[in-house]
């Protein structure tokens, strides 16, 4: 027995030194749970280090709980239910060490529940309840004992009122961070007693309520607030903003897109007290304006600025141009009214500039391109989505002069391979979409391949003229890939599958309309990429039974998928059930589908959240086995859409390009 | 009877008013003591003057005994005998003068007439103030029948019209100078108070005037401090009909019923508002002190704050130092001393929904989150119906709602409600609320009894999943989760 401690080198190095050892390997999940396969003792250290868990089915909670003593984060959002009984249980077990909790997305637990867990985990300090609609104010006043909560997030819970903010303000008075977005039955009663009572708020999101002017008082007086956002809250206006005569000191972050009733007016006197504001958001509100502009001349703090959307006019860049703050993310994405001059006078001022987006601008030409990459040669980021006036010169500029970029944004443009070619000398690329490009062919893909190693995700959406090489080489030189799209690539075939098999990092594929792939290809790809979570194989006609089995067997992360108009039947499906994570499926327009078949599949599928149909099987399966799926957690989605014919993709550009103003 | 021996009762009369005018004079009581005293001494043996003494003297009384006196109401009573005695004797002198007189006997008989009137309307009005303090709504002896100082100013206009009525020939000599100008004064401010009363009578929401005039501020001394007695507050009624004797609240409707005494109270003079010309008169601001000492609204009191109008005082007066003695009739609990505020309370009464932790109920939100801000530790309270009927989101609505249809697990659903009304236990505990039961309706009687409470130290629920996976176990091999609690 002496001896065979002896003999484990392990037992000699002090538990914090693995658990560093742990922290260390904690980004792969893969690298952990092998540790803990070593031995038994391993197998314990790592039960006492784990702190965060996310199962996947609540049905495995009992034996996690107990397993992971020391768990302080709880990631509930992939279990497609959580009921009462799943939360006493954690309640119990993790009693005094759970700080944090995430219901996002899973419905179907109760007040009773969150009572119970709000009173025997008195170290809980966030809760995240977003999407549950159906959640009432009880349960809120539930929450409200949870008396050392720092942080509650309630996004689109709509059922919520005044009442149940009420009950939150009172009861937890340590809050910090709340969001309370899409809750439209809270109004300025709520906020105001909630910015009364909560005097450490620093985060506040209050997008899309009804609120007015009535609660921005009370809020204004909040010490510690640094982020606001009033987002879509079109009850606050001008006129009554002006009463207030600073905002809050301390903030940092303001947004207030689409507020269109907020002009130059009303925006100083929420922003003129704070001089630290780093980060403002206008999107989709009132014309930018040199008055607007001017509002902002003096915040020297002030980085990011996103006019998303927003008339802009030549004056109001210039005006930018000359603001005292030296900015390093703009976005003028969809902005109508830019031109080369304004843009010019903006870049040629904040040199700094790391983040552009001028997605749309649709006014632009290669001047503008020309003096972007003549002063912000540190960007690191730059969409140019659809700038239909920029020649295919233009694009060898940004990769002569950008060499820092790691997200290029060149979806719908006129770049060809020369253009790819210089691009490659951006060594730091991680993400770059090219969809929609119709001048690129393989060669510059090759030259992306060689030069970008970095690359992490690739969007080749409709660029139809690449072939097999083209992800041939960029499976070799991007090992890291994780993402990568070639739908309507019409020329794909399994050898590029095949290729991409090498990629073990691989999670997201999309192939949708590659009719020459096969299940063949498929196998690899299930074979080689374990990490696999989102497939789209839509329209993919070879596919069939064939490719279910290797994904069933390897793909064990696959959460996403996508097999309508594909040659999979029954068999296939049903093999799918042994994937314990997949959640999302969609399977319109499978030919060898049959009601009983289907019935199987969704039976077996015990963790299913969302399933598109076709509607004609709405009718066909029993009315009871739907409502017990969907007492399950599981979601219908019923589609009636007719099968729509084949477009060419220029055509399809035209007519996109018909439909946008 | 001469016509002329009326002369120097008017002059007294005026006089009268200008005593009455006098602004230092602070106290009714005091006031109405000096044109006693004048009167007096232009007392001439006039068949009219002691009907005026007589109110005079009684108002004294009233103002000077402020609880039910047998000796006052003794004086009263012979007061009054001696009043009809002294009516009895004009209207023999009447009929002794009728063959003598013979010049224009139309109109004399005319003025006969009204002056017969007039002195049967006031001896009325004696007589209804003197039993008034038998009636058992007014507590305190006199107080629902003693006039009100106002009702003296409202005397003074009353009677003197009848006086005109005699005195036709006169009317001219009275009606200017400034005799005349006190007493359209006098009478206004009992007009103008009518009218305020009419007004709020109307609309509720202004009757807390007392409230709105707090942020006045007027120098001390630039207004005139009047102070009603309490009777005089008190009183039902302050508009008498001089002919009949019926008491009115507002003077307007005195002026439509005053339509059934004869055609001439339908002229539009008669008819008008009266006295709006008064408006001419630099009129001295006029504040009213409560009569109760200590009151913060009395003159005494260090920070003193006036009231308004007559009918702030009588709403202060009435809410502030006076019994509440109308109840609700649909919750038995909430008492009020003015009838307009039991009507507002009525109106918004069961449905008062927005409840704070500590009981109190509020018929506006925005008001039990005023009340929530202001104190520490409440809370709102969510109405049980709400956390029960739609229940726990989506889980029971759903679960329940598919294991019904399958048709299985009734014991399911119990023992969901169960969970509930643990909460509603719970919350009721936290909440300190006096009177759950009653708030939360049978409904969560009903629940507590169905699901029972005795259910649970089980697991209070199953997974309906679990419940179906048994059903539908040959389908599926359905890990089954046993409750775990």
């Amino acid at each position: 027995m002496k001896k065979q401690k002896q003999d484990n080198p392990f037992n000699l190095v002090a538990e914090e030194i693995i658990f560093i050892i742990l922290d260390l390997l904690n980004r792969n999940s893969l690298a952990i749970k092998s540790f803990s396969l070593v031995c038994k003792s391993f197998y314990a250290v790592e039960s006492k280090h784990r702190c965060s868990l996310k199962p996947l089915r609540q049905e495995r909670l009992p034996a996690l709980l107990s397993r992971y003593p020391n768990i302080t984060h709880l990631d509930l959002t992939l279990c497609s239910r959580v009921s009462d009984a799943s939360l006493s249980l954690v309640s119990h077990s993790c009693a005094s060490s759970l700080r944090s909790i995430d219901f996002s997305r899973t419905p179907l637990f109760s007040t009773y529940g969150l009572l119970r867990l709000a009173l025997n985990c008195k170290n809980i300090v966030e809760i995240d309840l977003s999407n549950a609609t159906e959640l009432k104010d009880s349960a809120l006043a539930a929450v409200a004992e949870a008396k050392n909560l720092e942080k509650l997030s309630l996004a689109r819970c709509k059922s919520i009122t005044d009442m149940g903010v009420g009950c939150v303000a009172v009861g937890c008075r340590k809050l910090r961070f709340i969001c309370l977005k899409w809750c439209f039955g809270v109004g300025d009663l709520g906020i105001g007693l909630l910015a009364v009572k909560c005097k450490h708020l620093c985060f506040l999101d209050l997008s899309y309520l009804p609120i007015t002017n009535k609660c921005l008082s009370s809020i204004s007086k909040l010490q510690h607030l640094e982020e606001l956002i009033l987002e879509g809250c079109f009850g606050i206006e001008d006129d009554s903003l002006a009463v207030l005569k600073h905002g809050c000191n301390s903030l940092k972050s303001l947004d207030v897109s689409t507020c269109q009733n907020i002009s130059h007016n009303g925006l100083p006197s929420l922003i003129n007290g704070a001089l630290g504001l780093r980060q403002l958001t206008l999107a989709h509100g009132s014309p930018v304006t040199s008055s607007l502009a001017d509002c902002l001349r003096k915040h020297s703090m002030l980085q990011s600025v996103k006019l998303d959307g927003c008339f802009v006019t030549d004056d109001g860049l210039k005006t930018i141009g000359n603001w005292c703050a030296s900015l390093r993310e703009l976005s003028l994405s969809k902005c109508l009214g830019v031109t080369d001059e304004g843009l010019s006078s903006v870049v040629t001022k904040h040199r700094d500039l790391r983040k552009l987006d001028i997605t749309c601008c649709r006014k632009i030409t290669d001047a503008s391109i020309a003096s972007i990459t003549n002063s912000c040669k540190s960007l690191t980021s730059l969409r140019v989505e659809s700038c239909t006036l920029v020649t295919r010169e233009a694009f060898v500029l940004i990769g002569q002069r950008c060499h820092l970029l790691e997200e290029l944004d060149l979806t719908d443009n006129e770049v060809d391979d020369k253009g790819l070619k210089y691009i490659s000398r951006c060594s730091e690329l991680s993400s770059l979409k090219l969809g929609i490009c119709l001048n690129i062919t393989d060669e510059g893909l090759i030259h992306i391949g060689k030069g970008c190693s970095k690359l992490v995700e690739l969007d080749l959406y409709r660029s139809e003229e690449i072939t097999d090489s083209a992800i041939l080489a960029i499976a070799q030189g991007c090992p890291g890939l994780e993402m990568i799209n070639m739908a309507y690539c019409k020329y794909i075939t399994d050898r590029s599958l095949l290729s991409l098999s090498k990629c073990p990092q691989l999670k997201t594929l999309e192939s949708r309309g590659c009719s020459l792939i096969t299940s063949l290809g498929l196998k690899a790809v299930a074979v080689g990429c374990k990490e696999l979570t989102k497939l789209d194989i839509k329209k993919c006609h070879n596919i069939d039974d064939a490719g279910m089995l290797p994904l069933a067997r390897f793909s064990q992360n696959l959460r996403q998928i996508n097999l309508s108009h594909s040659s999979v039947t029954d068999i296939g499906l049903l093999s799918l059930s042994s994937i314990s994570c997949l959640q999302n499926m969609t399977i319109l327009h499978l030919k060898g589908l049959t009601p009983a078949g289907l019935a199987a599949v969704l039976l077996a599928c015990g963790g299913l959240k969302k399933v598109k149909l076709q509607a004609t099987f709405r009718w066909l399966l029993p009315l009871r086995l739907v409502q017990y799926l969907e007492s399950r957690g599981c979601m219908f989605q019923w589609k009636d859409k007719v099968l729509q014919e084949k477009l060419d993709p220029k055509c399809w550009k035209l007519q996109l390009e018909d439909l946008m103003p | 009877m001469d016509l002329k021996d009326k002369v120097p009762r008017h002059a007294s009369f005026t006089q009268h008013q200008q005593k009455w005018e006098d602004p230092s004079i602070l106290d009714y009581s005091r006031r109405i003591e000096s044109p006693f005293l004048a009167f007096n001494q232009t007392h001439t043996s006039q068949i009219k003057v002691p009907v005026q003494h007589g109110v005079v003297n009684e108002l004294v009384q009233a103002s000077k005994v402020q609880d039910w006196d047998p000796s006052a109401m003794l004086d009263n009573l012979s007061f009054l005998e001696q009043k009809i005695h002294q009516l009895q004797d004009l209207v023999h002198l009447i009929i002794g003068r009728k063959g003598q007189v013979l010049g224009r006997p139309d109109e004399l008989v005319v003025q006969q007439q009204q002056l017969v009137t007039a002195d049967l309307t006031s001896i009325i009005v004696q007589l209804i103030s003197t039993a008034g303090s038998l009636l058992p709504s007014g507590k305190h002896t006199l107080s629902a029948a003693t006039p009100s100082l106002e009702q003296s100013g409202q005397f003074g206009g009353v009677v003197f019209p009848s006086a005109q009525g005699l005195n036709d020939g006169f009317q001219p000599q009275n009606a200017g100078g400034c005799k005349v100008s006190g007493l359209p004064n006098s009478v206004d401010i009992s007009r103008k108070n009518g009218n305020e009363q009419n007004h709020i009578i109307e609309e509720h929401e202004l009757k807390d005037e007392e409230d709105v005039e707090e942020g006045e501020s007027l120098i001390p001394g630039t207004y005139e401090i009047l102070q009603l007695e309490k009777e005089e507050i008190l009183a039902p009624h302050t508009h008498f009909c001089t002919i009949c004797g019926k008491g009115f609240k507002r003077d307007a409707n005195l002026r439509m019923h005053m339509r059934g005494h004869g055609d001439e109270y339908k002229t539009p003079g008669a008819l008008a508002k009266p006295n709006k010309e008064s408006g001419s008169e630099p009129t001295i601001i006029k504040r009213y002190s409560c009569p109760y000492t200590g009151c913060k609204r009395n003159k005494d009191h260090k920070k003193f704050q006036p009231l308004k109008t007559i009918l702030c005082v009588k709403n202060h007066y009435k809410r502030t130092h006076c019994d509440k003695s109308y109840i609700c009739s649909r919750c038995n609990t909430k008492k009020f001393s003015v009838i307009a505020d039991l009507k507002t309370h009525e109106k918004h009464c069961g449905k008062d929904k927005w409840l704070c932790s500590c009981g109190t109920t509020f018929s506006r939100k925005d008001k039990l989150f005023g009340h929530i801000a202001l104190f520490q530790g409440h809370t709102p309270a969510i109405p049980l119906e709400e956390a029960k009927a739609p229940a726990g989101p989506s889980d029971q609505g759903d679960s329940n709602h598919a294991a019904n249809k399958v048709g299985s697990m009734n014991f399911n659903f119990s023992s969901n409600v169960s969970s509930e009304s643990e909460v509603q236990s719970s919350m009721d505990i936290k909440g300190n609320v006096d009177d759950p039961a009653g708030y939360f309706s049978p409904l969560s009687f009903d629940t507590c009894n169905f699901g029972g409470f005795h259910e649970f130290p089980r697991p209070p629920f199953d997974d309906s999943e679990s419940n179906l996976a048994f059903l539908l176990s040959g389908s599926c091999n359905y890990p089954h989760t046993s409750g775990e609690d």
